[in-house]
């Protein structure tokens, strides 16, 4: 163990960050202006002012392209069958704007194989001249079939006979709302926004955890349960109390403050007081982990509580579709963002808290009261989470007992990724993180989306060990 | 309530193979974390793995020695391949990146893509693969009574579990209780207290971190087995709250000490179920279902790992002069 | 030099040697140990350390002296390969060591303190010293259980131990954790540690920083009894008084760079050494005893940790 003053830890000019929402701004932007759908080209239909091209692909995931499935296009008085080619890709040319039905014939698909998504055949595709429409159809084996989102809640605690094991059951959060490419979408434009999406509230709920590592070295494990703590409190406020879904976000954004305070107060300053190590500390977070986990549990069961029932509308815009819900909290979460840069460049209490992240006996010298920055650290910390939390719960469409700690370790490999103590770091490796979750399952199975983010981890620090953004530390 | 069935439950866990599992991964864990420093997050990935390597080679109509030998080297090679890259920066990374791999190998492991070797989130059944553990046995099939405890002699949570099983721990720390009191023990020591220090003395700091990191890992493999052979391969069951679990068994007994992670194993364990079943006796009946009696257990099992941090990190066994020096 | 020379003349003949040498930035010397060439680092655009030239005279003492933030530590990081620079390359007793980790350029003889003292806290002094000794069989994990193997040689080493810890007058501290010693005694240990392998180059940072003054002349004791033992002694030091005592020659660095080398009386009158401190502080009077008080050894490590942060920044 080393004593924490030899670890430096700058947080990096926010200026970074600022920057950083631009260009995650400018992606979404890039997204909903152009209509560009990737992977047009390759195909022999050209949609020209008179023609629209009608994509369809066939795939497995995990193993690529499938050919010769026989699929057939009704709408508009015509009617097409079309075998998909080696590239597991089908294109029919049409020269009448409108509604389609796309059919499947189960029957061709290779042997064992089934639709993944059987209750989306057949599926009808908006067409508009002048435009390629694309459509994916995966298959798979039946049993593979993805739960809607949401996910059953198939983990119940049980036997006794191998405690610890079945108490806490570990199912995988649910799959992100706008990584489903619904009819008429682009699939890899889609991904690309579902994933960036996600990643922007990835950051809004890791920045927290990161700024309380920058000040004090520590790495919260219970940051999770801050973030279901945020899903919980929104499920309350609207499910029970009946309050609009606005005012829940308000209300589960204080209650994390309030927690941020309470946990400060009550447990790590009296613990910084006594000279515990961060070690000692960290191990601390993780029985506060343990300990509110299995509140969560005790409370709400192990079944998904969702915060508001119903499906949001989606608006098609360009070759993607987003929900209204989603843009919303996109729009929050780059608000509160740059918000938080805002007040880490040009504040004085922002220039505190910089100040002590450097080097904390240096900023008592000069006069900043540390502790009092620590607990604002705390209060916004567990806040960002909170946030963080309801927004992330939305777009997942579940809010569970355990769905904080299983974005845990995503908000650890974004605050990894980006460089450990660096705020802007933070917002790149989750974005980073996002693409990679939802790109992921292009090629691999939708059940190793989270185990892709990690491996994405490890390599990056094989490469470069301080993170992005962050610096090597000087020794000595 | 009755107390005497509660007790007899007790013992039963404390000595059962659950227990042993989680002392020979703490055993390992102490390496880790008690000598050398490191801080592992992914202990349950070791076991994990030890157990998937033992099952998967039974299930191929692998021997039993080759069985343990496979998962012996799975956890060698998992941590070689997490502490090359990391063991040379700062100790955060280490954390991250085994919790990371460990979660990568759980996911893996109960992924659809891999059903036919794994599984998938049912995992691998324990019959498919204890047969060659069972037939190793001296015993008659039968079922044996000693004082309260009536156990089968050589199926699943059997006597010949337990006997292997607490005959390894008792190697093992044997095999501790050598190491911490040689000169290599004393160099690790010596990383953990200031790892600049020991290289300024010309000791290669990194590979002997390399080697805590993979001995720690193997007793987690062994751990695994354990585990398993008393129940099933599940992924899941070997997920991150096992770590956390073992991780509040070492600082219970005392990271540091040879019997600490033995002595943290049977308090954890024994404690737990005499909570919960004074719980199930004391609470009136309908109140609270079974399942939440499970959880009160395990919010017990969080908050004292908070506060044994707090009133008593050097745990039952530790030095208590120790620790007023590393208080800073 | 002859190999069967009492090791007193042969000390007595490298200090005489110096005498021949130029006072110049870089000069030759007669019997270098360690010649560093075109070493530079830089932090963030800042060259911390770029050192030209620089040789190391075998069997005598040398200081290493300079304003904060002269770079004296990073040049010692960089030597003892624990820190990397962005060019050059150094050579020790003819053996290249640019670019080689830290616990091998201590297995080469070149074994260093630190500013920090770094006492393993929770490790008794003996342990500690023993820590120190080089070719232990039971560092090898599988020798290690077999305790016959090791056993021989941990008695060497312990007796040896106990001289050092004798001679430093820690012997009666042997069972207590090194944890519980005081600043000074700390420093002691730290040292006595580093003797434990026989080095050819000790390298001191800052050994008196933190001491005691009632230590202060039993420790400049023990730096002149290590030259006059065989050893060389290259060191880091604020405390001219004790600069002006003990060295044999003084290096002055600034900004990086070697301004100044000579015999401690002709550095201490050199103009641009005086320039290079009053550019720094203009409150340190050269030689001044008063900063042989802790208050003012205290201040100056604080503002040396001060400028280790300025540093730091691009």
């Amino acid at each position: 163990m080393r004593p924490v003053d030899t670890v430096v830890r700058p947080l990096r000019p926010p200026r970074t960050l600022v920057a950083l929402l631009a260009a995650a701004l400018a992606v979404l932007a890039t997204l909903v202006i152009t209509a560009v759908p990737a992977g047009a080209a390759a195909t022999p239909c050209e949609p020209d002012d008179t023609t629209a091209c009608l994509n369809i692909t066939v795939t497995e995931p995990g193993s690529g392209p499938v050919a010769g499935v026989e699929l057939t296009v009704e709408g508009q008085g015509q009617d097409v069958s079309v075998t998909t080619g080696d590239n597991g890709r089908a294109s029919v040319p049409l020269t009448t704007a409108g509604d389609y039905t796309v059919t499947v014939d189960e029957a061709s698909l290779p042997s064992g194989k089934g639709l993944l998504h059987p209750e989306a055949n057949p599926a009808t595709v908006p067409v508009v001249l002048g435009r390629s429409a694309g459509r994916i159809v995966q298959v798979g084996d039946p049993s593979d079939a993805q739960p809607g989102s949401g996910g059953g809640a198939s983990a119940t605690p049980g036997a006794t006979s191998a405690p610890g094991a079945t108490a806490q059951p570990t199912d995988e959060a649910g799959t992100g709302t706008e990584a489903s490419a619904g009819p008429g979408t682009n699939r890899y434009a889609q991904l690309v926004l579902a994933g960036t999406v996600f990643g922007l509230l990835l950051a809004l709920a890791s920045l927290g955890a990161n700024l309380i590592y920058g000040t004090t070295g520590l790495s919260n494990f219970a940051h999770g349960e801050l973030v279901t703590l945020g899903g919980m409190t929104a499920f309350m406020a609207v499910q029970w109390w009946d309050l609009p879904l606005w005012l829940a976000i308000v209300v589960a954004t204080a209650a994390g403050a309030l927690a941020g305070w309470l946990l400060n107060r009550f447990i790590f300053a009296p613990l910084r007081r006594r000279g515990v190590g961060v070690t000692q500390q960290m191990i601390v977070t993780i029985g506060l982990a343990l300990a509110l986990l299995s509140t969560y549990l005790f409370i709400y069961g192990a079944q998904p509580v969702p915060i508001v029932s119903g499906i949001s509308t989606r608006m098609q815009i360009g070759p993607v579709q987003i929900s209204a819900q989603s843009l919303v909290s996109v729009a929050i979460a780059v608000v509160v963002l740059a918000a938080v840069a805002f007040t880490l460049s040009r504040t004085r209490l922002g220039r505190a808290t910089r100040a002590v992240s450097d080097n904390p006996a240096l900023a008592a010298a000069t006069g900043i009261k540390v502790e009092s920055i620590i607990t604002r650290v705390w209060i916004v910390s567990a806040a960002l989470a909170s946030l963080g939390g309801v927004l992330l719960a939305l777009y997942l469409n579940t809010t569970r007992f355990n769905f904080g700690s299983t974005l845990l370790l995503l908000m650890f490999a974004a605050i990894t990724l980006g460089g450990l103590g660096s705020p802007a770091g933070a917002v790149l490796g989750a974005l980073v993180i996002g693409l990679v979750v939802e790109l992921s399952t292009l090629f691999l199975p939708n059940d190793m989306r989270y185990a892709s983010a990690l491996v994405i981890l490890i390599l990056v620090l094989l490469i470069r060990p301080q993170g992005i953004l962050g610096r090597a530390e000087r020794i000595g | 309530m009755d107390l005497g069935q509660l007790f007899t439950n007790v013992l039963n866990e404390m000595t059962g193979p659950t227990a042993i599992a989680y002392a020979l991964a703490a055993i390992g864990l102490n390496i880790h974390f008690g000598l050398t420093g490191l801080i592992n997050m992914g202990q349950a990935g070791f076991m994990l793995l030890g157990a998937y390597g033992f099952a998967i080679t039974t299930i191929e109509g692998g021997p039993l020695w080759l069985a343990f030998l496979v998962a012996v080297a799975a956890a060698v090679v998992f941590a070689l391949l997490l502490g090359l890259p990391t063991l040379k920066l700062r100790g955060d990374y280490l954390a991250i990146v085994t919790i990371a791999a460990a979660e990568i190998v759980r996911m893996i492991g109960r992924s659809t893509a891999l059903t036919e070797l794994t599984g998938g989130s049912e995992g691998l059944t324990g019959n498919s693969f204890k047969h060659t553990f069972q037939d190793a046995s001296p015993f008659p099939d039968d079922r044996w009574t000693l004082g309260p405890l009536t156990l089968a002699t050589n199926t699943s949570n059997s006597w010949w579990l337990r006997i292997v099983g607490w005959a390894v721990v008792a190697l093992a720390c044997l095999f501790v209780w050598r190491l911490i009191r040689s000169p290599w023990g004393r160099v690790l020591k010596g990383i953990r207290e200031d790892e600049d220090a020991v290289r300024a003395l010309g000791k290669n700091v990194y590979s002997y971190k390399l080697q805590a990191l993979v001995l720690g890992g193997v007793f987690g493999a062994l751990g695994g087995i354990v585990f398993v052979l008393a129940s099933s391969v599940q992924a899941d069951s070997l997920g991150r709250p096992v770590t956390f679990n073992t991780w509040t068994i070492l600082l219970l007994g005392g990271a540091a000490t040879v019997l600490g992670p033995v002595l943290g194993s049977l308090l954890f364990w024994g404690a737990l179920i005499f909570v919960r079943g004074l719980l199930r006796g004391v609470v009136p009946d309908g109140s609270l279902t079974v399942q939440q009696i499970e959880q009160v257990g395990w919010v017990l099992v969080g908050i004292t790992l908070m506060l044994l941090i707090v009133f008593r990190p050097q745990g039952i066994l530790g030095d208590k002069k120790e620790l007023a020096i590393n208080a800073r | 030099m002859p190999v069967d020379m009492p090791v007193q003349d042969v000390v007595e003949q490298a200090r005489r040697g110096l005498a021949s040498v130029e006072h110049v930035p870089g000069s030759a010397k007669p019997d270098a140990l360690l010649v560093a060439d075109g070493v530079r680092r830089s932090f963030g655009g800042v060259n911390a350390v770029d050192v030209e030239h620089l040789e190391v005279q075998r069997h005598v003492i040398t200081a290493l002296i300079g304003p904060n933030g002269a770079g004296k530590t990073t040049f010692f990081n960089l030597m003892t390969g624990f820190d990397k620079p962005d060019a050059g390359r150094w050579v020790f007793d003819g053996r290249t060591l640019g670019g080689v980790s830290a616990s091998r350029v201590a297995k080469a003889g070149m074994v260093r303190t630190f500013q920090l003292t770094k006492a393993l806290a929770r490790m008794t002094v003996l342990e500690n010293m023993r820590l120190g000794a080089r070719e232990q069989p039971g560092e090898n994990l599988f020798a290690a259980l077999v305790k016959p193997l090791w056993a021989p040689r941990e008695r060497e080493i312990t007796d040896k131990a106990m001289q050092l810890l004798e001679r430093f007058k820690l012997d009666t501290k042997k069972d207590d954790f090194a944890g519980s010693l005081s600043g000074g005694q700390r420093k002691l240990l730290e040292m006595a540690r580093a003797l434990m392998s026989d080095p050819q180059l000790v390298m001191l940072d800052e050994p008196m920083a933190g001491v005691n003054p009632a230590l202060t002349q039993s420790l400049l004791g023990h730096i002149t009894d290590l030259r006059d033992s065989g050893t060389t002694v290259l060191f880091v030091e604020h405390d001219m008084h004790m600069v002006r005592h003990i060295s044999d020659w003084v290096v002055v660095m600034a900004q990086g760079q070697v301004v100044a080398e000579g015999p401690p009386a002709d550095v201490m009158a050199d103009q641009a050494v005086i320039d290079a401190y009053l550019g720094a502080h203009h409150d340190t009077d050269l030689g001044d005893d008063a900063l042989l008080d802790e208050g003012g050894a205290i201040d100056a490590e604080a503002e040396a940790e001060a400028d280790a942060e300025i540093e730091e920044k691009p």
